[in-house]
């Protein structure tokens, strides 16, 4: 009896381990694979990645031909729920069983750091369009990591000094506990002090939190003139709406939102968000490649393209044109030539990506616009000022990256 | 018997990477010597720890902190992971084990609970972004662990160095004393046995080896996050001992092995996943209470 228990209980162990092995294992690599590893049910999942961020890459694929090299494009996308460890699990089976070639997205700069470092270590290319702590193309750069669209950087250049010049001075942080609101809260506080501000105080407050009542009873107790947001997508919506039930604006503080998208706006509404000063790496709505763009992307996905969306349909196209380009999807030989290319297109304009992986291209302030104001259902916002590259990122000299100097 | 038992263990143990994805085997070992852990107490003292991913998460984070900043190597990385895990659980298994029950569990959540907010906050663990990148390192200064054929029969090599040890401790006098203890506590009392001091034994070893595995899945991952010291792990690894048959010897390797395989194959149904395995255990619970393999086990008794 034991004998066919054991047996029985060994049966079943392997039936299951079958089944979890039923994947591709093919090695070859006949096709060109690119992963879109992004945050698809959190709350990052509607501006940043989502449904969206794929549609962004799978059109790309389409108007590139669907094919490179005469190999097919492959597209796989996954949910990594703002978990690295996911993130970081994930990222190893697709390069170990599925043979991406390049992993793009990246939402949540925990993820973008986890992936970036996995994925170079084993020799594939990221193109990270989500993530935005600088610590990417700094001291955690990697050979085969590209960051592409934005950093922790450029917002503030935009959004604090258009604040602080306006006479804001006092700022208080309500700061996303982890790599990206610790980021944007040290780039800001540089761009405030320099302007001759100060920062009187700052609050963590986790990623996904729901109740900001505690933190934002802080900030209004603080004294500060300025409540910057160092948070982003849904932790940005609940504690902007949060801030207005408190009357915090009403109470004579203005609220900095530091990553602001033109979904958050529109889940805000025009009526809490109008005059809101926000920095953005694209508008659909600035010129006429933009909307021509914006305007195809509306009829395949339903909503109109954020930033990270456009990034991604660019990271995507010139990922895919340096392999046409270099011959190979070879990742040394890719990396090179996307050192080499200029990227213009209508969502970097005038770009280039250097050897420390960051893409340096012209920032966008935004406005928020009053709703009589609006000449369409995404019509939220007017550019007030065009940042350029050189002043929307810093030199290349000032790079920690390491592996730049060898 | 048991000598076919061992040779089939041994031998698809020995297959697994080249069936299936190495990585993979790996995750199943690292649970599995959890839910065995974890069983050992469960299913064989009776006690209901709703507090061992402290020992599982908190040894992932030690080894990870010592072999990246401190430059162990592995096999001393995932020992001194494990000895916290043996400090945790004594001072754990201290205080816990004074009451029983629902109150156990609840104290034994509670200090789990401590040592994820101190994973939160302590500089080294990172926070949300978790201890990333540890260095796989070698193995005896020779074996270089990145390979992952040399990376699985390592962990392979301590998933059966922990199983034999728990197969050991339940064959023993001092098993037998343990399965006595949850039989009927006050006869074991009666019969001069400190239960106490049993008890907490068990505990230990429980709280040890459950740190082994977190260790070796630190290793493993090159990552250390708050998703294994968070108590929904906690809640899994009963789930997994459930499942697969509480108080046999193989039950929680098979209970781990269908629960990592589920949440593997269904990942892209996003949150659903968590309704379904929810389901499983409603059901489980309801139709087979005494696992997969203890039903299995009680079948083919009838037959006999």
């Amino acid at each position: 009896m034991r004998k066919l228990l054991l047996a029985a209980t060994c049966g079943f162990t392997m039936t299951l381990a079958g089944a979890a092995s039923a994947q591709d294992q093919a090695l070859s690599n006949d096709y060109v694979k690119i992963g879109v590893l992004g945050d698809m049910s959190g709350v990052y999942a509607t501006g940043f990645s989502g449904p969206g961020a794929v549609g962004a890459v799978k059109m790309a694929v389409d108007d590139f031909g669907g094919s490179v090299l005469g190999q097919p494009i492959r597209v796989i996308s996954a949910d990594h729920q703002n978990k690295p460890d996911v993130a970081s699990a994930t990222a190893r089976e697709w390069i170990d069983q599925e043979r991406v070639d390049m992993i793009t997205d990246l939402t949540n700069s925990a993820v973008g750091l986890a992936v970036q470092s996995l994925a170079s270590d084993k020799g594939v290319i990221t193109m990270n369009t989500g993530a935005a702590t600088t610590q990417l193309t700094n001291e955690a750069c990697t050979k085969y990591g590209i960051h592409y669209g934005y950093d922790t950087y450029a917002l503030p250049v935009g959004t604090a000094t258009a604040i602080v010049k306006n006479g804001g001075k006092k700022w208080f942080f309500i700061t996303a506990d982890y790599a990206f609101g610790h980021s944007l809260q040290k780039n800001t506080t540089e761009v405030v002090e320099s302007l001759g501000g100060e920062v009187v105080g700052s609050v963590a407050a986790p990623l996904g939190t729901n109740d900001f009542a505690s933190y934002l009873l802080q900030a209004k107790a603080s004294g500060a003139e300025v409540i910057a947001l160092a948070n982003a997508g849904q932790d940005t919506v609940n504690s902007v709406k949060q801030a207005d039930s408190f009357g915090i604006v009403q109470g004579g503080q203005q609220l900095a939102g530091m990553l602001v998208l033109i979904s958050d706006v529109k889940s805000l509404g025009q009526e809490v968000a109008k005059g809101l000063q926000f920095t953005s790496a694209w508008y659909w709505n600035y010129d006429d490649e933009s909307r021509e763009w914006a305007k195809r992307y509306m009829e395949r996905t339903g909503a109109a393209p954020t930033f990270p969306h456009a990034a991604l349909y660019s990271a995507t196209t010139a990922y895919l044109n340096a392999v046409k380009a270099a011959g190979t999807d070879d990742a040394d030989a890719v990396r090179a030539q996307l050192n080499e290319m200029t990227i213009d297109d209508f969502f970097a304009k005038g770009g280039d990506i250097r050897p420390d992986g960051l893409l340096v291209h012209d920032m966008y302030l935004l406005k928020v616009k009053e709703a009589s104001a609006s000449k369409g259902e995404w019509d939220v916002a007017g550019v007030a000022r065009v940042i350029p590259g050189e002043q929307a990122y810093p030199p290349l000299s000032e790079s920690t990256c390491a592996h730049i100097d060898q | 018997m048991n000598r076919i038992f061992w040779v089939l263990l041994i031998g698809l143990g020995l297959a697994a990477p080249f069936l299936i994805y190495p990585v993979f085997a790996m995750k199943l070992l690292c649970f599995a010597l959890f839910a065995c852990a974890f069983n050992l107490l469960l299913g064989y003292v009776g006690l209901l720890s709703f507090g061992h991913a402290a020992f599982f998460g908190g040894a992932a984070y030690i080894t990870g902190h010592v072999v990246k900043v401190w430059g162990f190597p592995p096999l001393a990385g995932i020992l001194t992971g494990t000895l916290f895990a043996l400090v945790l659980g004594a001072i754990f298994g201290k205080l816990a084990i004074r009451r029983q029950g629902i109150y156990f569990a609840m104290i034994t959540l509670a200090l789990a609970q401590i040592i994820y907010f101190l994973s939160l906050q302590l500089e080294f663990t990172g926070g949300e972004n978790g201890l990333q990148g540890i260095p796989r390192g070698q193995l005896f200064g020779v074996i270089d662990l990145s390979q992952p054929l040399a990376m699985y029969y390592t962990v392979f090599a301590i998933f059966m160095i922990g199983f034999l040890i728990i197969y050991r401790a339940i064959h023993s006098p001092f098993g037998q004393v343990l399965t006595a203890i949850r039989e009927n506590e006050p006869r074991a009392i009666s019969l001069g046995y400190n239960v106490d001091r049993f008890k907490l034994m068990a505990f230990i070893l429980s709280a040890t080896l459950a740190g082994t595995a977190g260790a070796t899945k630190a290793i493993v991952f090159q990552f250390a996050s708050l998703t294994d010291v968070h108590w929904p792990m906690s809640g899994e690894v009963v789930l997994m001992t459930l499942l697969g048959g509480m108080g046999t010897l193989f039950g929680p390797v098979v209970g781990a092995t269908a629960i990592v395989a589920m949440y593997n194959e269904l990942s892209a149904m996003g949150s659903w996943i968590n309704v379904i395995i929810g389901g499983i255990f409603v059901v489980c619970v309801l139709t087979f209470r005494r696992g997969i393999v203890g039903e299995l086990a009680r079948l083919l008794r009838s037959r006999s």
